[in-house]
């Protein structure tokens, strides 16, 4: 069962280590982390995703919580929150498949961000899962590089989760 | 406090803080890197005890704090100053000891380019401290230092490392004294209402209730609030190793300790009971044996003060968050008085018919005999111990009534822990007798604190079991692999305590037969220097009862304490003392 957590951190040096050795120590599995600015200077906010039961779940809160830079750990219900993921993907692209590509480009909403004789560089947003089609589609032109954010969430609606 | 405002260095400024902050004394050694910081320690009134290594001081912070309920200071250099308190800072963690080390480090610039003793020791000690801060100017120290003392006591209590760059010392500053900000620290010690309700309903409707208690009792000094709720609804008790003394042992409702060496009575207690009240205690497995069959008719309520701790181990049916204190209380008050019952019966036939007890010998000194005499002798000393064997008959034997003097390193199991702890626990408690209960091979750990304690003239006592052997080990291998005594037997040639003793200007006294221990213990309560006691004891003789590990607590084994064929084999083994047959006859 994978779980979405949203953690409000105090920017200090080394509060990104204590929540990523954290992880390791306990055993925790972690499928993406991803980190930013808030519009707090003072504060960063990180998105975790992890897979466990819901003991798991607990433990990776309660112990999150425990650590002294870390202001706030909620966890996001998938139904109830918004998500989405960058990637940008180099693909082989010349004159013959460049418009198909393009196409499929345009199906997912995705942009073409750098263009050259052999390449195209494409930007697409979303949530995980399509991220992981157009991925799937290009790559039958041979993706030559993929840089994926991992994934950022929010809750919809009035709810907020902040320090 | 009105402001103050005096400019000062920052090594005057740390010596400030802690003055502030209550610190009496403390425990270090200095290096390149900490003169600035020691030229301010030579100028203050601040005792400072210089240890011998490092790790001594971690272990004397740490005894301290144990006997003193304060906060423990230790300091050491930069490198490897600071890796030496590495084992007594995680010693520390894990028995939530509150402690301050700060540690010297290499100039703020030259930080990342490993400049001559440096080492990232905020990075190395991440995982087994509360929190840990790398300062980078001097206009920091006196936040930070609040905020440490703070986050080492409140809460669950635990160590909280300051790395201290050596420029960070010199830069002068301005003192003020600043309020705690801490936006992400909250300790959650009160406790609910409607929680504290639940678990009273459920002591009063218990027909087997068992209070398990833990260091959490101790450190929330909550031991009177425990025994009045106790004998108020006529629960039995049993303590962990880390809550030894939190309810007095020769009551009857004390059930003594629980889990691996623990008594009989306890473990079949728990196993029968249709409740365990757990409080300031963590489940850990040397206390549950294996988890999946651990109370299987109990419902669990249990109170800590870490959330985190509750439904880590096992399944909790009414967790009550806060403190130990808080929570007792508040339950006295929910309770009504509960009769004695068929289930007190029952405990008390178990604690008749399986007593704690051991094979007496009129020749050759039993370990455990030394330890009654000690008790005998010295019911109101504090008790630390070293790590094995000594340990569980330290826990087993003496009778412990007092949470604050039995001083033991429980979870991280750290073998040279006692003696350093001794002294700082005598730093501590001057009026008070302190007694390490040790082993031949952990004293050695840290004997060279000895200089340490005769030249400060702290003076402690030690009890050396003297079996020749490191017997925990010995005692799985004789049970579980054949009795191949694979790398733990030590014999008694070398070194010779009394002499070592001496060497230091300690004293030293032997005691090799039963009737020459209590001469010597006599003999070492009335010396008033730093004394070793070496007692020859039977040195095939393990610790009973014991839970095998990953058995249920209700098979718990009554062992044959000594078989007299492994007694001789072993003496023979120390005679020869030569290397090539250690280890390898059977």
């Amino acid at each position: 069962m994978r779980h979405t957590i949203a953690v409000i951190v105090e920017n200090k040096s080394g509060a990104l280590t204590r929540i990523a050795g954290l992880f390791s120590r306990r055993s925790f599995n972690i499928d993406s982390l991803s980190v930013g600015a808030t519009d707090n200077p003072e504060y960063s906010r990180m998105t975790i995703t992890v897979h466990g039961d819901e003991d798991v779940l607990e433990q990776v809160i309660k112990q999150l919580s425990k650590l002294i830079n870390v202001i706030r750990v909620s966890e996001l219900e998938p139904a109830e929150s918004v998500e989405r993921e960058l990637a940008i993907i180099k693909v082989s692209a010349d004159r013959e498949n460049r418009g198909e590509i393009m196409q499929i480009v345009e199906i997912f909403r995705a942009s073409i961000i750098d263009v050259s004789a052999r390449s195209i560089i494409i930007e697409a947003t979303g949530d995980e899962e399509k991220i992981d089609a157009i991925v799937q589609l290009l790559r039958q032109f041979g993706i030559k590089e993929l840089a994926r954010t991992g994934k950022v969430s929010m809750v919809r609606g009035a709810r907020v989760i902040k320090a | 406090m009105p402001e103050q405002r005096t400019r000062m260095t920052g090594a005057q400024a740390v010596l400030e803080s802690l003055k502030r902050e209550g610190a009496d004394v403390v425990f270090g050694l200095p290096g390149g890197v900490l003169l600035p910081l020691y030229d301010a320690i030579y100028q203050s009134d601040i005792r400072h005890i210089l240890v011998r290594h490092e790790q001594g001081a971690a272990h004397m912070a740490d005894g301290y704090a144990r006997a003193t309920g304060k906060v423990g200071v230790c300091i050491a250099t930069s490198g490897p100053g600071a890796t030496n308190l590495v084992t007594g800072i995680a010693n520390a963690y894990m028995d939530s000891v509150p402690m301050v080390a700060i540690t010297g480090q290499v100039n703020t610039f030259l930080i990342g380019k490993d400049a001559f003793q440096e080492a990232d020791i905020t990075g190395i000690t991440l995982p087994i401290t509360k929190h840990n801060y790398l300062l980078r100017s001097a206009k920091e120290i006196t936040q930070v230092f609040r905020e440490a003392f703070y986050i080492a006591r409140s809460g669950r209590p635990g160590p909280v490392l300051i790395d201290l760059p050596r420029d960070v010392t010199v830069e002068e500053v301005e003192f003020t004294w600043p309020e705690i900000n801490l936006p992400g620290y909250h300790p959650s010690v009160k406790v609910h209402e409607m929680q504290i309700k639940k678990a009273a309903q459920a002591l009063m409707g218990a027909l087997r209730p068992v209070l398990y208690v833990g260091g959490g009792v101790k450190y929330a000094d909550a031991h009177r609030e425990l025994f009045d709720l106790a004998v108020k609804i006529n629960a039995p008790v049993t303590t962990t190793l880390m809550g030894v003394g939190c309810f007095p042992e020769d009551h009857p409702l004390s059930l003594g300790m629980l889990g691996m060496h623990g008594t009989k009575y306890a473990n079949y207690a728990i196993q029968e009971s249709d409740l365990i009240m757990a409080v300031g205690a963590r489940f850990d497995d040397r206390v549950t044996g294996k988890i999946a069959s651990f109370a299987p008719h109990a419902k669990i309520v249990h109170i800590d003060v870490d959330p985190a701790e509750i439904g880590k181990n096992v399944r909790v049916d009414i967790p009550v968050v806060g403190d130990a204190k808080n929570a007792l209380v508040a339950l006295l008050k929910e309770v009504l008085p509960k009769p004695r019952s068929a289930w007190n019966e029952k405990i008390e036939s178990w604690k008749k018919d399986f007593p704690m007890k051991y094979v007496p010998d009129m020749s050759i000194i039993k370990p455990q005999f030394v330890i009654e005499k000690l008790c005998e002798l010295a019911p109101d000393a504090i008790i630390t111990t070293e790590v094995g064997q000594n340990q569980m008959w330290a826990a087993q034997f003496f009778v412990h009534k007092d949470p604050r003097k039995f001083i033991s390193s429980g979870g991280l199991g750290t073998m040279g822990y006692g003696f350093p702890a001794a002294i700082g626990a005598k730093m501590g408690m001057p009026d008070c007798e302190v007694i390490d209960i040790a082993g031949d091979g952990s004293f050695l750990m840290n004997s060279q604190e000895l200089a340490t304690a005769v030249v400060n003239d702290i003076p402690v006592k030690v009890a050396i079991l003297n079996n020749g052997c490191l017997g925990m080990v010995r005692q799985w291998q004789e049970l579980f692999f054949e009795k191949r005594y694979s790398a733990t037997i030590l014999g008694r040639t070398s070194p010779d305590f009394v002499k070592l003793a001496e060497a230091y200007g300690a004293l030293g006294l032997r005691a090799t037969k039963p009737a020459e221990v209590e001469p010597v213990i006599r003999a070492a309560l009335a010396s008033d220097r730093p004394t070793i006691m070496d007692f020859i004891v039977n040195p095939a003789e393990k610790v009973s009862p014991m839970v095998p590990a990953g058995a249920t607590l209700s098979e718990i084994l009554e062992l044959e304490w000594c078989d007299e064929a492994q007694a001789c084999h072993l003496e023979k083994i120390y005679a020869q003392s030569r290397s090539d047959i250690l280890g390898q006859e059977g």
